[in-house]
């Protein structure tokens, strides 16, 4: 192993941060740029089917908290496409590799929002396990990944509150809401169950991904730590977790769980889940319909600069 | 903060952005964006990095003109200070009785 090979391991054992002007390998480079940019699509994605609800929402203070809340997604999608841009990558390339599929954005992303239960079930149950993805993603070795991580979980935590609060209002609610809320629990568990990632032993980044100190847990663990929190949770819903399987085995101190269908999973990462084309074709629109915004802010710029040349030459 | 600023001509050019948290305190950086002009940064920043009252000012700096320290001299660069521990008032051994210093 060369000097700079043995020096970046060093640090890496010793928890010291690696930061960007520091010598890094060219595969460690590689699975943060794939990380945290699939990481940034995943925000900038994941505002569509929450975005689908803002008009509809029950009420101002509902609209303005899923405002606030898909605001927040842009913010962080911002947070760490700059995270990625430290590592050699450009914004425009991480745009193009979004719009052409060469990048993927979390699965989750791909099923509809049909009932406004879903903005709840969304803040429960997708915030929650993208929050226990997150938080130990705050000490991940490199340093401008773990700064925005930072943030990115300050900032979550609301995120989660206001879906629970929606679920309990309206498991609380009539007969129809109640049905509503438990529909969409039911659609929603097994995909956030999936969205920490095939298991251990099929997860061909793991185990590189931990020894570099990027992932600090694994798939498999960070799922069971979200299965016996959310089963507890949903006992206060009154609403019932949909895997007949679900057991709670003493021996182990945790849950047991049905059986994950991958095939599903598989099936939508690999671009056939119900919202794939139509995300992504919004995505490219957005991009496509605001080339003129982008370029008129670029043309306004330059007359301001030229004015500003022009009153300077004036005054001397 | 950035170090390699590798912006394709139509990318617009990235800044560095710095917030004072409240008065009294220095600006510290909190990230990056992409902006325009130095206006436009400064707004984006407003949006970007201040969504629950985290600063009362903001500094952008265009990024091509930080620079930085070489990480590989940071032996060379930093460990002279450390056999100058009589810098610190905690080197020097005073008798209890010795007060207000």
């Amino acid at each position: 192993m060369d000097t700079l090979a043995k020096h970046f391991e060093e640090k890496i054992n010793n928890e010291v941060t690696i930061e960007a002007k520091d010598w890094l390998p060219d595969n460690y480079r590689k699975t943060l740029i794939r990380q945290i940019s699939q990481h940034a699509h995943s925000e900038i994605v994941g505002m569509l089917p929450e975005g689908n609800w803002i008009t509809r929402a029950p009420s101002l203070r509902r609209k303005a908290v899923l405002l606030a809340k898909v605001q927040d997604e842009a913010g962080h999608g911002l947070y760490l496409y700059s995270a990625a841009e430290t590592l050699g990558i450009s914004r425009d390339e991480m745009m193009d590799q979004l719009h052409t599929g060469k990048a993927k954005y979390s699965s989750i992303f791909n099923y509809p929002t049909i009932s406004w239960a879903d903005m709840g079930a969304i803040g429960w149950l997708v915030d929650g396990a993208a929050i226990m993805n997150q938080v130990p993603l705050c000490r991940t070795s490199y340093g401008p990944y773990a700064r925005a991580m930072v943030r990115v979980c300050k900032e979550e935590s609301f995120h989660q509150r206001q879906g629970f609060e929606i679920m309990l209002t309206l498991s609380n609610g009539s007969e129809v809401q109640r049905k509503m809320a438990q529909d969409a629990l039911n659609r929603w568990w097994w995909p956030s169950i999936m969205m920490f990632g095939p298991p251990d032993d099929n997860s061909p980044h793991t185990a590189q991904s931990v020894r570099w100190r990027i992932k600090r847990f694994t798939n498999d663990e960070l799922r069971q730590k979200f299965v016996d929190i959310g089963v507890e949770q949903a006992k206060i819903l009154g609403l019932e977790v949909p895997d007949k399987d679900l057991k709670w085995n003493e021996e182990r101190g945790h849950y047991d769980f049905g059986v994950i269908n991958w095939d599903e999973f598989w099936n939508v990462v690999k671009g056939n889940g119900p919202c794939n084309k139509q995300r992504v074709e919004t995505r490219k629109k957005a991009w496509d319909e605001g080339k003129w915004v982008r370029d008129a802010a670029t043309a306004y710029a330059e007359k301001r600069k030229a004015r500003a040349a022009e009153s300077t030459m004036k005054a001397a | 903060m950035s170090d390699k600023v590798n912006n394709k001509p139509s990318e617009w050019p990235l800044w560095e952005v710095f917030i004072r948290s409240k008065a009294g305190l220095d600006h510290k950086h909190v990230g990056s964006l992409h902006a325009v002009d130095a206006q436009m940064a400064i707004e984006n920043a407003r949006d970007v990095y201040t969504r629950r009252m985290e600063g009362v000012s903001i500094w952008v700096v265009d990024s091509r003109f930080v620079h930085a320290s070489n990480p590989d001299d940071a032996e060379a660069f930093y460990e002279p200070a450390n056999d100058k521990v009589y810098r610190h008032p905690t080197f020097y051994n005073l008798p209890d009785e010795l007060k207000h210093m």
